[in-house]
């Protein structure tokens, strides 16, 4: 498989993340592209040794395709919510946010002089675009799940960057980062099963006594 | 091995601590490993410990003085602790605001984070590799989430969440950050760096300028929001409002010092680059930006302990600002660091006293603290009176030192900004704490007979002690300290 395809498939995955009117799609969805991001680093170009990129690449398709999605669907059903996404935005201005953001990603990432002869043209414009879409979903989504996703896509969209163009970080680095993703997973998972049982539901916009 | 042992003496307590079931053995074990700590930190101000795994872990002046703090401020919040553990029912308990039950987190839980916490926090002092710095901050979120959420209402599940989700973003984009300053430092000519700050110090001049500018701008709004810095401070009201009293003074006084100390790191590499102008000049910026946004909101507060919480925005902006001028004023920054940890820590821990015995947040409702709680109410006295930067206490000598140098530079707009910024806030607070402390107690508070109990008085006591201390007298081998970190950050 092509880094090319990969890539354009994560474009397609946040797409449909920003078009789907279910929780559960939606989760689906961000575990395919975790799946997908995981398999970069098998396909970039690493100076790096082979068993370093397979425990990299291995950790982060069982954290973000398998771990994580199980982890929100048993919130959801547990906390046994409406299962539609509820934005604040619909679907198709969203998507329309997300063409933008991806104009934007391509246009920006043609004036990044980037030193390193990057794996593909489209890696810095995706992962730009992906970090974009990520920040969209979190402002823009009013379900505590969505806003968990949004962090995600984020996270995958950085993920992206870093693999496609830094070959110093060094093993420990990115494995001290997943965990790190995977304990805010975890934690925000707990919270989120208190915030259903303290309010029978999970819109953030309600979390809203504390001001000034 | 000593720094080794500073990082996993915590761990490991903590790790036991969620697993222990008596509550005496586990505040034993709290008490024990936050003196522990505490005495290895101060062994390494005897001896400098050396450099572990290839100088990934390494103690320089800067991490030693943040890390002083941090132990110091852990040490008199588990004294608190401990009376503060002892009182708190397990059982379900009525909200004071709003007057229904809930139940507090178990308190292995919170014992258990709060161990690992004081890792984080530790790890975070003495990383020299920017990525195990990124993990470490990150670390200090998530452990200290927990924390916050200690009395399970919807009041702190709402910090909690703000405070994670807000800050997990921020970081992220420090992370972003970390990766462009990786991308600025390689290049086909030279082989690439690594993120090691001795490292990127010495080949920060053949960088290249505008990703390691890309660079900055991402480590400093990300860690910036963790900072508290306004605009990106929405958070940290909330989380300092709904804590416990004694993780509000850890907030306050220990883990925005972590998030600036990232961002110290960071104008370090920058200053290598020749590029320390384009850095203080944002820093000044969001100086002035958190001062005015505090006094904005400080005036007109109702709640005392949201008003500390934006006092320690305003605190925030003073160091940045100190940071921006640079020269002096970098040594007035390093002080004031230490003043405010110590003032705001004593301040929090004693709005946790005046909390439980008149069992609200308004300050309106508040009054006679002398009367009822007399030691808590002069030390709540003479927090105000630090904490807005009057003499004798130490933060006026550092707000004085950080005033003078912007006039010797001849920024006159920012030293009168800053002057008045400083006097709104003084007139903000006074209101609220003398009216607090002043006046008659109400009739149901003269008859109640609330004890102050010693473990809630003489940590604040000993902070606050602490701070008229500097006032008037800095100890040469703090002195010494202040000025070494001063000077790796170009100051003098």
């Amino acid at each position: 498989m092509n880094v090319d395809v990969i890539l354009i498939l994560v474009v397609l995955t946040n797409l449909r993340l920003l078009g789907s009117s279910r929780l559960g799609a939606s989760i689906r969805t961000v575990a395919v592209q975790g799946f997908l991001i995981g398999l970069l680093p098998l396909l970039a170009p690493n100076r790096d040794a082979l068993w370093k990129i397979l425990i990299l690449s291995i950790g982060s398709m069982a954290l973000k395709g398998v771990v994580f999605p199980r982890l929100l669907l048993r919130a959801l059903r547990e906390a046994d919510v409406r299962r539609e996404v509820e934005p604040f935005v619909g679907s198709v201005m969203s998507l329309l946010v997300g063409i933008v953001a991806l104009g934007a990603s391509f246009w920006i990432g043609q004036r990044l002089a980037l030193p390193s002869p990057t794996t593909s043209a489209l890696l810095v414009p995706v992962a730009l675009s992906s970090i974009l879409i990520g920040l969209f979903l979190i402002v823009s989504r009013k379900k505590a799940v969505s806003q968990v996703l949004g962090f995600l896509v984020l996270e995958n969209g950085i993920f992206t960057f870093g693999v496609g163009l830094v070959q110093e970080l060094s093993l420990l680095v990115e494995l001290g980062v997943l965990l790190d993703v995977f304990v805010a997973v975890f934690v925000m998972g707990i919270i989120i099963f208190h915030i259903s049982r303290a309010f029978d539901h999970l819109d953030t916009d309600r979390l809203s006594t504390l001001k000034d | 091995m000593l720094i080794l042992a500073l990082v996993l003496t915590p761990t490991f307590a903590g790790l036991a601590a969620l697993a222990v079931r008596a509550d005496p053995l586990r505040r034993a074990l709290l008490l024990l490993t936050a003196v522990a700590h505490t005495g290895m930190t101060a062994a390494c101000w005897v001896v400098r410990p050396s450099p572990v795994f290839n100088g990934w872990l390494a103690l320089d002046a800067l991490g030693l003085l943040f890390l002083s703090m941090i132990s110091a401020l852990f040490l008199a919040a588990t004294i608190y602790g401990l009376g503060y553990l002892s009182r708190e029912k397990q059982a379900s308990e009525q909200d004071f605001e709003e007057g229904f039950l809930f139940t507090n987190a178990p308190e292995a839980i919170f014992t258990g984070c709060l161990l690992l916490f004081l890792a984080a926090m530790t790890l975070v002092t003495i990383s020299q590799h920017f990525g195990l710095l990124w993990v470490a901050v990150e670390g200090t979120t998530l452990a200290s989430a927990p924390l916050i959420y200690f009395h399970r209402h919807h009041r702190s599940l709402e910090a909690t969440w703000k405070y994670l989700l807000i800050c997990s973003v921020g970081i992220a984009l420090a992370l972003l950050g970390n990766f462009f300053l990786a991308v600025s430092m390689s290049g086909p000519s030279h082989e690439s760096t690594p993120l090691l700050l001795g490292a990127l110090v010495r080949d920060a001049p053949q960088s290249r300028v505008p990703l390691l500018k890309a660079a900055f701008l991402f480590l400093l709004v990300g860690y910036g929001t963790k900072m508290g810095l306004a605009p990106l401070h929405t958070w940290l009201p909330d989380a300092h409002s709904e804590a416990p009293s004694m993780i509000s003074a850890l907030l306050s006084g220990a883990l925005l010092n972590c998030a600036f100390l990232a961002i110290l790191r960071t104008l370090q590499v920058c200053a290598a680059a020749a590029q320390a102008a384009f850095c203080q000049q944002l820093f000044v910026w969001f100086g002035l930006v958190s001062m005015a946004v505090a006094a904005v909101f400080i005036l007109g507060q109702s709640d005392y302990k949201r008003m500390l919480a934006y006092s320690s925005v305003e605190h925030m902006g003073i160091l940045v600002l100190g940071i921006g001028l640079g020269g002096a004023a970098a040594f007035g920054a390093m002080l004031h660091t230490v003043n405010h940890s110590l003032t705001k820590a004593a301040l929090f821990l004693v709005a946790g006293n005046i909390l439980a015995a008149y069992k609200t947040k308004s300050a309106g409702k508040v009054s006679g603290v002398f009367r009822v709680l007399p030691a808590s109410g002069v030390l709540w006295i003479a927090g105000f009176f630090a904490v807005t930067g009057s003499p004798p206490f130490g933060p006026f000598l550092s707000e004085f030192t950080i005033l003078k140098a912007a006039l010797d530079q001849r920024h006159g707009v920012i030293a009168v900004a800053y002057l008045v910024l400083l006097a709104l806030i003084f007139i903000g607070m006074a209101g609220v704490f003398l009216r607090m402390a002043e006046g008659t107690p109400s009739s149901e508070m003269k008859t109640s007979t609330s004890s102050e109990p010693v473990l809630a008085v003489v940590p604040p006591g000993l902070l606050a002690a602490a701070v008229l201390i500097l006032g008037v007298y800095i100890p040469p081998f703090l002195s010494t300290a202040l000025h070494d970190a001063a000077k790796t950050l170009g100051g003098f």
